[in-house]
């Protein structure tokens, strides 16, 4: 599963961690994330999210 | 200077600092100085809005000390967690150590990691009041507005915004209203603020303001945490910001560059020349003459930007890659560039330029102009050239 980095401040969506203070259970993938979800550094959307290459 | 009563029993009883030169370490350089502003509601809750900058306390406290005794303050509202504006409050909650502190739980969490205080903290979300007697205070969070923990106060009987670090400027000045100073030189200040401190946040910026559009939010004032208080027209700067956040420019072009023994500033002339000829407006920097906060803001507004360096070592010159570096961070949006500069033997800075550019996300308009050694007069003519078919690129992009 990929990680995914906020192009607004830089917190990384790793699906090994979750989101657990959004409920979001660790083994989540990204595309599973409801578009709810938001950065929880920053508050950005799900669709200020890139893909993080080369890991 | 008194402390000044912005609205009925509300003061501004901040800090001026008119020789600040550099700012958020050496990151932006303060030309005009700044003001660190604090607020003081008297109510029954006496209630104070963000703090100082540590070492100007005593200039805080004693303008609070012309209407209260600062141990008689009730609330203190945190909008930001920055030691320009937390610097201050470690000192206030030795003289008022009831005081109960309100702010993001990213504040509450930041401020303990500045300060290490054990202080009656209660976190607020968007949307949340608070009674102070006659006034109420609204809070809305507006994180990376310019850090994760930021927040806006809003207090509605008076109308008045306290949006911490937004829509601020570096400028001080014994003026406290945007009525009272030079309004160009306001805007300058503004723009420069936005464009080496808020740029990259310019999507969540367009939300903010929908937010406060959509409650339907009425502001008499905005009053900042740095310098001039918006109250002769506060949509001024929301309509600058507008603009800002949606990355709109002019057919304008910025030219920086560096240069080792002038032959990089030989074309850069050149081409500002050809530039200028087929009508575009342009301003060139050597960066090394030049205070990179201000080639930033005037990249701000700029369709265009051609960046040249002379090749040392096979890549660009160290200050010319410290300013890209920079300008990558501030994701700039709907630009176009080219790189250009003169080398010696296997040449490097254009493609260094022009791979940076790349991973910033800006577009690279024409492929990039080498020279080796020292222009002649048909390199200088196809510089000129070169100008002239970037500034053909700019208009046809308008």
């Amino acid at each position: 599963m990929d990680k995914y980095r906020c192009t607004v401040c830089g917190y990384i969506y790793d699906p090994q961690i979750g989101d657990p203070a959004s409920g979001i259970k660790l083994g989540t993938a990204f595309e599973d994330l409801p578009n709810s979800w938001a950065c929880p550094e920053c508050g950005a959307p799900k669709e200020s999210f890139e893909k993080v290459k080369g890991e | 200077m008194s402390a000044v009563e912005i609205k009925k029993d509300i003061f501004w009883v901040g800090a001026v600092d008119g020789n600040i030169r550099n700012f958020h370490g050496y990151t932006y350089t303060t030309s005009r100085g700044t003001t660190y502003n604090a607020y003081l509601i008297l109510d029954e809750k006496i209630t104070l809005i963000d703090t100082v900058y540590g070492p100007d306390s005593d200039e805080m406290l004693d303008r609070l000390r012309q209407i209260i005794e600062p141990s008689k303050i009730d609330y203190v509202i945190a909008n930001h967690v920055e030691g320009d504006h937390s610097g201050a409050l470690p000192e206030i909650m030795k003289l008022a150590p009831n005081a109960k502190v309100f702010g993001t739980a990213k504040c509450k969490d930041g401020l303990y990691k500045h300060y290490y205080g054990n202080w009656d903290f209660q976190v607020v979300k968007t949307g949340d009041k608070l009674s102070l007697g006659r006034h109420s205070l609204t809070f809305i969070e507006a994180p990376m507005l310019h850090w994760p923990d930021s927040m806006f106060t809003y207090c509605p009987e008076e109308k008045v915004l306290f949006p911490n670090d937004a829509f601020g400027q570096h400028y001080a000045t014994s003026a406290r209203y945007d009525d009272e100073v030079d309004g160009a030189v306001l805007m300058d200040e503004a723009a420069k603020y936005y464009a080496n401190i808020l740029w990259p946040f310019g999507s969540l910026i367009l939300r903010k303001i929908e937010e406060l559009q959509k409650i339907n939010i009425v502001i008499d004032i905005i009053a900042p945490s740095h310098g001039i208080i918006w109250r002769k027209d506060p949509a001024k700067i929301i309509n600058a910001y507008l603009s800002w956040a949606k990355n709109e420019t002019k057919g304008k072009v910025i030219v920086a560059y560096e240069t080792m023994w002038g032959a990089t500033q030989m074309m850069a002339r050149k081409l500002a020349l050809g530039l200028t000829d087929a009508g575009v407006e342009v301003k060139v920097f050597d960066i090394n003459q030049s205070e990179r906060t201000e080639v930033i803001k005037d990249m701000l507004d700029a369709k265009g930007f051609i960046l040249g360096s002379s090749t040392h070592d096979n890549d660009m010159l160290p200050a010319m890659a410290g300013f890209l570096h920079f300008l990558k961070g501030l994701k700039p949006k709907n630009r176009l560039a080219c790189a250009f500069g003169s080398y010696g033997w296997s040449g490097g800075a254009v493609k260094s330029i022009e791979k940076i550019l790349q991973e910033a996300g800006i577009e690279v308009g024409q492929p990039g102009l080498a020279v080796r050694y020292v222009p002649d007069e048909s390199e200088l003519k196809r510089s000129y050239e070169y100008g002239m078919d970037f500034a053909k690129a700019i208009k046809a992009k308008e």
